[in-house]
């Protein structure tokens, strides 16, 4: 087979005529490729969101929200129904400030030493090692409060029961460290040097430097980071529903079996609850509370965000 | 050769898909046996349809949970094929399988004895009367029975910390129906937990702690946990795999039914199913599950009772308290 090559006398030369017409098609069908994609997310998101406020308008019709939000315990499935989310959202509110009270100083530190202190080797093999962290399932997590921390505890807190918020807060702040580590650490990282510089070149030293100018700089990322870790606290469901005993209990004791909200979830979805019934219902009121906290959370940090982003360019 | 062989395979192949395919398509079902009824049952059954359609590759067997009554109601309009029941048909279900003309035969295929446990270092309690029982777990001690003297004038002065499954679990229904009585209703403020291991972590780790739940898990946590006699008015008397069978653990211990419609018994693929379950070679799936499986004097009952095609109950008026072997000796 002989080859001649290609022309380029003419400039109608089939070589330089590129095939508009088909990259088009293709150019069509990648959109509609991903735009479908695109359309599957939202109208999940959106069906969701449906489903949670015809559910919830239901319960409403059977339980008054006043009720919902004055009773002081939560029995829904019992003899003497009662509907108290406080009861939930207490407990929630304590598991998740103590998670946080372990998070967001360890995590930060981390942040700080991976990227202010640890030589760029060290940060290599540091940084994916936090996130492994991030990569054990919460089950684990949670059977780790209950056989080991608890045990661990009880040893110094004398009146600490085998159930209990604060091995499961302590443990979801374990939980949510790499993640408040890896995005602060990525706050921090993206300071520009000549900021660090001007701080050495008044005479800062390298703590000053961070306390003063870096972090400042990272703020919004931090707080970012913050948030995030606050909505993945009260939203984290295994590790309370083991450690935390499903006890549904008032008040803000770390020391005794309460239940979150997810944990309730959890609990009623782990029967045969017939759909329609009441206990059904309360599913989708708890999860709606749920939801709209967390999107109260977002809504803030978004606000926060892009109120104290600083930008240096 | 080697390539003719190949060729061969491959057209068997091709061809044994396309069967599978068209089969599966509807035109030729394959057996399939229908069972429903109580969620009690239902491990016992799903173990057992596992393994039996690993056998039995060419029958299909669906294991529904409608509750013992739902079970019953889907049975007597000629739904299904066999009837779970964690107890023995009522009497208003049995008018309903007269009007569908529904025949069953009645088998109890195991135990399942409720045990009460506390911590292991608990040395005061050792036997409660199910009137204590009642004490602790009725709707009125919500907020108002928190402490183990409260249940009696002698128990110390130590808080009291209950664990038990949740309200979906039958489990939950026959404990309460049997200490706090008819309505089969409790306290909202215990550990509800669906799963029992976390039950057994629980009472283990409370010095006040008590729970209740399915026998096999007190005998696999045994070193954890120490075991109550309960006294149902005729003394006190610990579960055992003994008692549990005689039925001397009184009121936790009860049996557990197959109601099989006596039509479908002809069919071959329903006679193995229940062949495969009365089987003494398969008793070790029903304890594997969490339940005592019958001795093997009333398993031979049984099995004659499903050979001979006995209709009829002789459990469901039984007075309380009968002994399950004088009830298929009669």
């Amino acid at each position: 087979m002989t080859t001649t090559p290609p022309s380029f006398e003419s400039s109608d030369s089939e070589m330089f005529r590129p095939n508009r017409q088909l990259n088009k098609r293709v150019e069509l069908v990648v959109k509609i490729v991903f735009a479908t994609f695109a359309f599957v997310s939202v109208a999940t998101t959106i069906g969701i969101v449906l489903t949670l406020i015809f559910e919830t308008v239901a319960f409403f019709q059977e339980v008054s929200l006043w009720k919902f939000l004055t009773d002081t315990a939560w029995t829904p499935l019992f003899a003497n129904p009662q509907f108290g989310i406080f009861v939930l959202i207490s407990a929630t509110f304590l598991t998740s400030v103590i998670a946080l009270m372990v998070a967001l100083p360890l995590g930060l530190l981390a942040a700080i030493c991976l990227s202010e202190y640890a030589s760029s080797d060290i940060r290599r093999w540091l940084k994916p090692a936090l996130e492994i962290l991030a990569g054990v399932p919460t089950v684990v997590f949670g059977y780790f409060a209950l056989m080991v921390v608890s045990p661990f505890l009880k040893t110094f807190i004398p009146g600490l029961q085998g159930f209990n918020a604060l091995s499961a807060g302590i443990v979801l702040g374990i939980a949510i460290i790499p993640m408040v580590a890896s995005l602060s650490e990525d706050a921090i990282y993206a300071v520009p040097n000549s900021l660090r510089q001007g701080a050495y070149a008044l005479g800062a030293t390298k703590r000053e430097t961070i306390i003063g100018v870096v972090i400042p700089a990272a703020l919004s990322g931090i707080v970012a980071s913050f948030v995030l870790a606050v909505s993945r606290a009260v939203g984290e469901t295994m590790i309370v529903s083991i450690a935390a005993g499903q006890n549904p209990t008032l008040g803000l004791n770390p020391l005794v079996p309460v239940m979150t909200m997810t944990a309730y979830i959890v609990q009623v979805s782990l029967g045969d609850t017939p759909a329609g019934s009441l206990a059904y219902k309360t599913i989708f009121s708890v999860g709606m509370t749920l939801f709209l906290l967390t999107l109260a959370l977002n809504i803030f940090s978004f606000w926060f965000v892009r109120r104290f982003r600083e930008k240096y360019d | 050769m080697l390539s003719q062989k190949n060729n061969l395979f491959s057209i068997a192949l091709i061809t044994s898909l396309a069967v599978g395919i068209t089969s599966c398509g509807g035109s030729t079902p394959t057996a399939t046996v229908k069972v429903d009824g109580s969620s009690t049952v239902f491990p016992i059954s799903e173990a057992m349809a596992e393994e039996f359609q690993k056998a039995n590759p060419g029958i299909q067997v669906t294991v529904g949970i409608s509750g013992t009554g739902g079970g019953f109601k889907k049975f007597c309009a000629g739904e299904t094929d066999i009837s779970n029941g964690s107890r023995p048909i009522k009497a208003s279900e049995i008018e309903l399988c007269k009007k569908g003309g529904i025949e069953y035969i009645e088998l109890p295929i195991a135990f399942d004895g409720l045990s009460v446990v506390v911590h292991k270092e608990n040395n005061f309690a050792s036997c409660l009367k199910t009137s204590e029982l009642k004490k602790m777990w009725e709707p009125a001690a919500q907020d108002k029975i928190k402490n183990w003297k409260q249940i009696r004038p002698g128990f110390p002065d130590t808080k009291l910390g209950l664990y038990g499954p949740g309200t979906d679990s039958g489990t939950y229904d026959y404990f309460m129906e049997n200490t706090v009585g008819k309505d089969a209703s409790s306290r909202g403020d215990y550990t509800a937990s669906e799963d029992d291991n976390l039950l057994v972590q629980g009472v283990s780790n409370d010095k006040g702690g008590l729970a209740f739940f399915g026998y096999a898990y007190y005998e696999e946590n045994k070193d954890k946990l120490k075991l109550l006699k309960i006294d149902g008015g005729s003394g006190c008397v610990a579960p055992s795999t003994a008692t549990i069978a005689d039925g001397s653990y009184k009121p936790l211990s009860r049996p557990e039914f197959i109601y099989v419609k006596k039509e479908a018994a002809t069919r071959p693929e329903v006679k193995a199913f229940v062949d495969y379950q009365l089987a003494a070679a398969n008793s070790k799936l029903i304890s594997e599950v969490g339940y005592v499986p019958m001795p093997e004097d009333i398993m031979m009952l049984v099995r004659k009772r499903f050979s001979d095609g006995t209709v009829g109950t002789v459990f469901a008026n039984a007075r309380k308290g009968s002994k399950v072997k004088q009830l298929l000796e009669k």
